[in-house]
C-alpha cells in the first residue's frame, strides 16, 4: 500500500501540519513530517476533514441504472469528499431483504470508492402496511442499522411504533420522510403564496410538522431512536428543539438544497427544483440554518436523488421530485454556513461526518484526525470558487439545481482508509 | 406603432414607440423594399428641403380638389338632381386621410350645399408588410349607413409613394362591399411607385429623392397645416 | 407586447388596452360584412395544441385565426398524467420542424405553457393550464365588462366560487387588478388557496355583504366531485350559500351584470333565470371571445420583426 505524506494542510481549519497516512491509518500527525517513500501530496492552504458521511442518498442501483449506479454514485460522492453514504431502499426490487442490502453492499465494496452502507426498508415493499425482516438485515453483511421508507412516510402510527421500539433490539434507528399523506395528495410545492399565484397544489409545512411531532412524542413514549430525513420548514426545527430539550432521543438532518434554495425557484416551472419536501420560503431557510447551526439539525444528508433526463424534461406535474446533492453538498455548506460564519470547519466535520457517522452506527467514519484513526479524509480549498456545470458531473444523472450556479470549496483529495479516490479534483478510479 | 422612419429602421414593438400623431411620411407609411441600393439614388435631385405648403396652400389645394371631385362626380354617373354627388363615398386612409376626407366634404358642401358620406377604412390588417414592420394599434373602420355597394368611392390619403397603402386600402374595399367605380385622391404626389397605381386626383406633385421624407401636417392630428420636405439622417438614408 | 401570452402578468397595462383596443376595433371593422375574413396573417401558421378536451375555446382559437387566415393545424394530444404519450418536448420539437408561428396550448399541468416557451421559436399562447391561468378567457371577459359598461377603472367585480382550481379567477384577479378594477373574492373558506391574501383582491365569505357593492358578478364552474373531496358538505348547500339565483340577482345594483365563463352548471352555482336574463352576458362572452383571440394573435403574430 502506497504511503502519502500531506503538506501543510490544516486539520479542521487549525494550524498547518503534515499529516501521514499509512497502511489504511494516519500514522502521525505534525510540523515537518518526512517518510521515505511516501507519495507528497502538496496541501498548503487547504482544510482536512474526517470523510464525510451521508445518511441519505439514492444510488437507484438495483432498478434504476440508467438513472445511477451504486458505481457513478460512489464516485460523485468521492467526487463530493465523502467516505461512506447510505443508500436509500427504494430501488426496484426494494432493500427490504437481507438479499437486496447485501447486494447493494456488495456492489459498494466492488466499486471501493466510498463505503455504500444500505438502508433497510422498514415496511414491505415500502407499503407502509407490515414490518419488513429489520432484523435478517441487521444480521447481514451490510450490517444494516438505518431503516427508512424514504419517499413514503410510515404514516400508520400503530406500526411506526413498532418499528421504533422493534430496531432497538439491535441499535437500529428508523429514518423517517415526515410527510403526512393525507395532507399532500397531488402536492407539487409548498403550500403558500407561491402555489396559490403558480396553481401548483400545496405541499403544506403541517405535514411534516405533524409527523414530526407525532414521531418524537412516540419516541419518547417507547425509548428509542428517531431520525428524522430532510426537515425543511421552521416549525420542524421548533418541534425538535423541543423535543431534544426534553430529552428525546431524536437526531434529524437538513439537505443542502433546503439550505439555499427557496420556493421562488417554483417561478420557472422546471422540474429541476422540484423535489419533495419542496423548497420552503426564506423564513425556513433561515431557521433550518440557525437549526444546523445550533445543533438542533445534527447532520447534512444529501438526499442526492438522480433522475433520468426525461423525467424531469417535462411538465412539472409530471416530473419525479428530487435533485442531486453529492457533488455541490460541501460547497453549499460552505456558502450558507462557514462563509456566513454560522459554523466553522470543526462544525462542518462535526455535522457531516461525526455526527451522521454516530446516527447511523457506522463503524471507521466519523472520527478524529488523530494518529491510530482509520484514514478516511478530505483536503478541501476553501477559497476555489467554481460555477457548476452539469455535464461535468460525475454522477449519471444531471438533474442539478445548481446548475450555473457559482459555489465556494473544492474536494481536491478524498481518501478512503488510506487509498486516495480523489486526487487534483479528479477521481482515481 | 410610430409613423416615423425611426420605425423603419429599429421596428420595435415597445409602448414608448406608440405614437400615433407623428407626422405622416410615407416613409413610415409605406415600407419600402428597396434597401441597400438607396444611397446611390438618393443623389438624385428633389425638392429643396424647407415649406413645401403652407396652411394657406394647403387650404387652395383641398378647396381645388373639393371644386375637381364635384366635377367628377357630375359627369362620371347616372346623371341626377344633386349633380351626382349622393353617389359619392369618400374613404379616408388612417391616420391623416381621415380628416383630409372629412375636410374635401365639408368643402364640397360649402360650394354645392350638398353633404356627401365620409367614411374611414383602416388597412392596416391589409398590410403586406407586417412582418417588416411591426403592429400597430388598429384605427375605426367607419362607413355610411348606405355603404359603399355601386357608389363611386374616392380613397383619400395624404401622401402617395409606393403605392402599397392604396393597393391595401383597395383588399379592404373588396372586403368591405362592390363599388360602382374607386378613384384615388392624394394631398401630394412624391412619386417612387413600386405598385401599378396612380391617383386620379392630385393636390400637389412633388419631385423627391427616396432619401427625402414628405411630412403631412394636419391641424386635426398635428396642431398645424403643413407640407414639410426633409432630409434623412444618416441611418434613415441607409434604409 | 412579450412574445408570448403565458399569464395575465405578461401584460401591463398599456399593453392589456391595446389588446382590448384592437378587438374593438377588429370587432368594428367586421360589424355587419358579409366576409368576416381578414388577409392579415396570411401564411402563417397557428397550432391549436390540446391536451385536455375544450370544444369551446379550441373552436375560438380555431375562428379567430382563421378569420385572419392564418393556416390551423388542430393537434389533440390526450396524453394524460395517467396515460404518458410523447413528451411534451417531443412534441414542441415536432411543432418546431412543422414551422408553427403560434402554438395556442391547453394543457392539464400548470406551467406546460411556460415549460413548451423554451422549447419552440414560436410565439406560446396559453389556452388554459392546469389551475393556474388562461389569460385570453379574462382579456374577453374585460373586454365584455369594458363594453358593457364602457370602463374598468374602479369597476367592483365580485368573483364567486371555486377560487382554489380556477385558473379563469387567476387571469381575471390579475388582469382586472392591472386594468383598475377593484377586485373581491367570495367563495367558501375550503375553495381559496393558502396565500390568496397575497392576492390584489379583497376575500370574503358571504356573498349577500357583496352583492350590493358589485358592478360585475362573475360565477366560476363548481365540479360536483368536489363535493366528494370535502371542499363543501352538498352541492344543496353550496348552492344556498353561494349560489346566484333571482332572489340575490335582485340584490344588485341596477346596472350590474353577470358573467360566467362556461360552461355553467345551471342550478348549481347560477339559477337558470339569471343564466337567461338581461344581465347576463354569457352569449356576448362567447362571441367576445373570438375577437379578442384576433386581437392577441395579431399583435403577437402581426408583426413579430425577424
Amino acid at each position: 500500500m502506497t504511503t502519502y505524506l500531506i503538506k501543510g494542510a490544516r486539520p479542521l481549519g487549525g494550524e498547518p501540519a503534515d499529516i501521514l497516512v499509512k497502511d489504511g491509518r494516519i500514522a502521525a500527525i505534525g510540523d515537518s513530517l518526512s517518510a521515505t517513500g511516501a507519495e507528497v501530496v502538496e496541501a498548503a492552504g487547504l482544510i482536512a476533514l474526517p470523510g464525510l458521511v451521508d445518511l441519505h442518498t439514492h444510488l437507484r442501483e438495483p432498478g434504476r441504472e440508467d438513472a445511477e449506479t451504486v458505481e457513478t454514485g460512489s464516485r460523485a460522492a468521492a467526487l463530493g469528499g465523502f467516505t461512506a453514504v447510505h443508500a436509500m431502499a427504494n430501488t426496484d426490487p426494494v432493500a427490504d431483504t437481507a438479499g437486496v442490502v447485501e447486494q447493494v453492499w456488495r456492489l459498494g465494496q466492488e466499486a471501493g470508492l466510498v463505503d455504500v452502507v444500505p438502508v433497510g426498508a422498514v415496511t414491505v415493499g415500502l407499503k407502509g402496511e407490515r414490518l419488513a425482516e429489520l432484523g435478517a438485515m441487521a444480521d447481514s453483511a451490510a450490517r444494516v442499522r438505518v431503516f427508512s421508507d424514504d419517499g413514503h412516510c410510515v404514516s400508520d402510527p400503530a406500526l411506526m411504533r413498532r418499528a421504533l421500539e422493534y430496531v432497538k433490539a439491535f441499535d437500529g434507528v428508523v429514518a423517517q420522510h415526515a410527510e403526512e399523506p393525507r395532507l399532500t395528495v397531488g402536492a407539487q410545492m409548498h403550500e403558500g403564496d407561491r402555489s396559490a399565484r403558480l396553481g401548483l397544489t400545496g405541499w403544506p409545512a403541517a405535514a411534516e410538522e405533524a409527523i414530526i411531532a407525532r414521531d418524537v412524542l412516540l419516541a419518547e413514549h417507547v425509548g428509542a431512536r428517531l431520525h428524522v430525513c430532510h426537515v425543511s420548514t421552521a416549525g420542524s426545527v421548533e418541534i425538535l428543539r423541543w423535543a431534544k430539550s426534553r430529552g428525546v432521543q431524536v437526531t434529524a438532518e437538513v439537505t443542502p438544497h433546503h439550505l439555499l434554495l427557496t420556493d421562488a425557484c417554483a417561478e420557472s416551472y422546471d422540474p429541476v427544483f422540484k423535489v419533495n419536501p419542496p423548497l420552503r420560503t426564506d423564513a425556513d431557510v433561515e431557521a433550518l440554518r440557525a437549526g444546523l447551526a445550533d445543533g438542533t439539525i445534527d447532520a447534512v444528508g444529501t438526499d442526492h436523488a438522480p433522475h433520468a433526463v426525461e423525467d424531469k424534461e417535462s411538465e412539472w406535474a409530471q416530473a419525479r421530485p428530487g435533485m442531486l446533492g453529492l457533488e455541490q453538498a460541501l460547497s453549499v455548506v460552505i456558502e450558507t454556513m462557514v462563509e456566513p460564519g454560522r459554523l466553522d470547519w470543526a462544525g462542518v466535520a462535526d455535522r457531516m461526518s461525526v455526527r451522521p457517522a454516530a446516527i447511523g452506527r457506522v463503524d471507521g467514519h466519523g472520527r478524529p484526525l488523530a494518529p491510530g484513526e482509520p484514514a478516511n479524509l478530505v483536503l478541501v480549498d476553501p477559497s476555489a470558487r467554481a460555477t457548476v456545470d452539469p455535464a461535468a458531473l460525475a454522477s449519471r444523472s444531471r438533474n442539478s439545481p445548481y446548475a450555473g450556479r457559482e459555489l465556494p470549496g473544492r474536494v481536491v483529495a478524498t481518501f478512503l482508509k488510506g487509498t486516495p479516490t480523489v486526487l487534483d479534483g479528479k477521481a482515481v478510479k | 406603432m410610430a409613423d416615423g422612419p425611426r420605425t423603419r429602421v429599429q421596428y420595435r414593438r415597445h409602448r414608448s414607440d406608440h405614437s400615433f400623431n407623428d407626422p405622416s411620411s410615407e416613409a413610415g407609411k409605406e415600407a419600402s423594399l428597396a434597401r441597400s441600393s438607396e444611397p446611390a439614388r438618393s443623389s438624385t435631385p428633389g425638392s429643396a428641403p424647407g415649406t413645401l405648403l403652407s396652411a394657406a396652400d394647403v387650404a387652395r389645394v383641398v378647396d381645388r380638389m373639393a371644386h375637381q371631385l364635384i366635377e367628377r362626380a357630375a359627369t362620371g354617373g347616372p346623371a341626377s338632381a344633386d349633380g351626382g354627388l349622393a353617389d359619392l363615398v369618400l374613404v379616408g386612409i388612417p391616420t391623416r386621410g381621415a380628416p383630409l376626407a372629412r375636410r374635401l366634404a365639408a368643402r364640397i358642401q360649402a360650394f354645392t350645399g350638398t353633404g356627401v358620406d365620409v367614411g374611414t377604412a383602416d388597412i392596416t390588417l391589409y398590410r403586406d408588410d407586417l412582418r417588416l414592420r411591426g403592429v400597430r394599434a388598429l384605427e375605426p373602420t367607419v362607413l355610411p349607413d348606405a355603404g359603399i355597394d355601386g357608389r363611386l368611392v374616392v380613397l383619400v390619403d395624404d401622401v402617395l409613394f409606393s403605392g402599397r397603402s392604396v393597393r391595401a386600402a383597395l383588399d379592404a374595399l373588396r372586403d368591405l362591399g362592390r363599388p360602382r367605380s374607386v378613384q384615388l385622391a392624394v394631398l401630394v404626389d412624391r412619386g417612387h411607385r413600386e405598385l401599378p397605381i396612380r391617383a386620379d386626383f392630385v393636390g400637389k406633385n412633388v419631385p423627391t429623392s427616396r432619401s427625402q421624407q414628405v411630412k403631412v401636417h394636419l391641424a386635426e392630428v398635428d396642431g398645424v397645416d403643413e407640407v414639410l420636405v426633409t432630409e434623412a439622417t444618416g441611418t434613415e438614408a441607409a434604409q | 407586447m412579450k412574445r408570448h401570452l403565458l399569464e395575465a402578468a405578461d401584460l401591463d397595462r398599456d399593453d392589456a388596452t391595446l389588446v382590448l383596443d384592437t378587438a374593438a376595433q377588429i370587432d368594428q371593422a367586421l360589424a355587419g360584412r358579409e366576409v368576416k375574413k381578414l388577409p392579415t396573417l396570411r401564411g402563417r401558421t397557428v397550432v391549436n395544441l390540446f391536451y385536455e378536451d375544450s370544444t369551446r375555446t379550441r373552436i375560438s382559437f380555431e375562428l379567430a385565426a382563421k378569420r385572419l387566415s392564418a393556416d390551423v393545424i388542430n393537434f389533440s394530444a390526450k396524453g394524460s398524467s395517467v396515460s404518458k404519450g410523447e413528451s411534451l418536448k417531443d412534441t414542441a420539437l415536432t411543432l418546431e420542424a412543422m414551422g408553427a408561428d403560434a402554438v395556442v396550448v391547453r394543457h392539464w399541468a400548470s406551467g406546460a405553457p411556460h415549460r413548451l416557451a423554451n422549447w419552440v421559436r414560436g410565439s406560446v399562447v396559453n389556452a388554459g393550464d392546469g389551475t393556474h391561468e388562461h389569460p385570453t378567457q379574462a382579456l374577453l371577459d374585460a373586454y365584455t365588462i369594458r363594453q358593457r359598461l364602457g370602463r374598468l377603472d374602479g369597476v367592483r367585480v365580485t368573483i364567486v366560487g371555486d377560487v382554489l382550481h380556477s385558473r379563469v379567477a387567476r387571469s381575471n384577479v390579475g388582469l382586472l387588478h392591472t386594468l383598475g378594477a377593484e377586485v373581491t373574492l367570495v367563495a367558501p373558506p375550503t375553495l381559496l388557496p393558502v396565500g390568496v391574501g397575497s392576492w390584489p383582491a379583497e376575500v370574503g365569505y358571504d356573498l349577500d355583504a357583496v352583492l350590493p357593492k358589485s358592478d360585475v358578478v362573475m360565477m366560476l364552474r363548481v365540479q360536483a366531485e368536489r363535493m366528494n373531496a370535502s371542499y363543501f358538505p352538498s352541492a344543496r348547500e353550496y348552492s344556498r350559500r353561494y349560489g346566484l339565483d333571482a332572489r340575490r340577482m335582485a340584490a344588485l345594483p341596477d346596472d350590474a351584470i353577470v358573467m360566467h365563463p362556461g360552461p355553467m352548471n345551471r342550478g348549481m352555482e347560477i339559477a337558470a333565470e339569471v343564466a337567461d336574463s338581461v344581465r347576463s352576458t354569457i352569449v356576448e362572452q362567447v362571441a367576445n371571445g373570438v375577437s379578442t383571440r384576433m386581437a392577441v394573435l395579431y399583435l403577437l403574430l402581426g408583426g413579430s420583426p425577424q
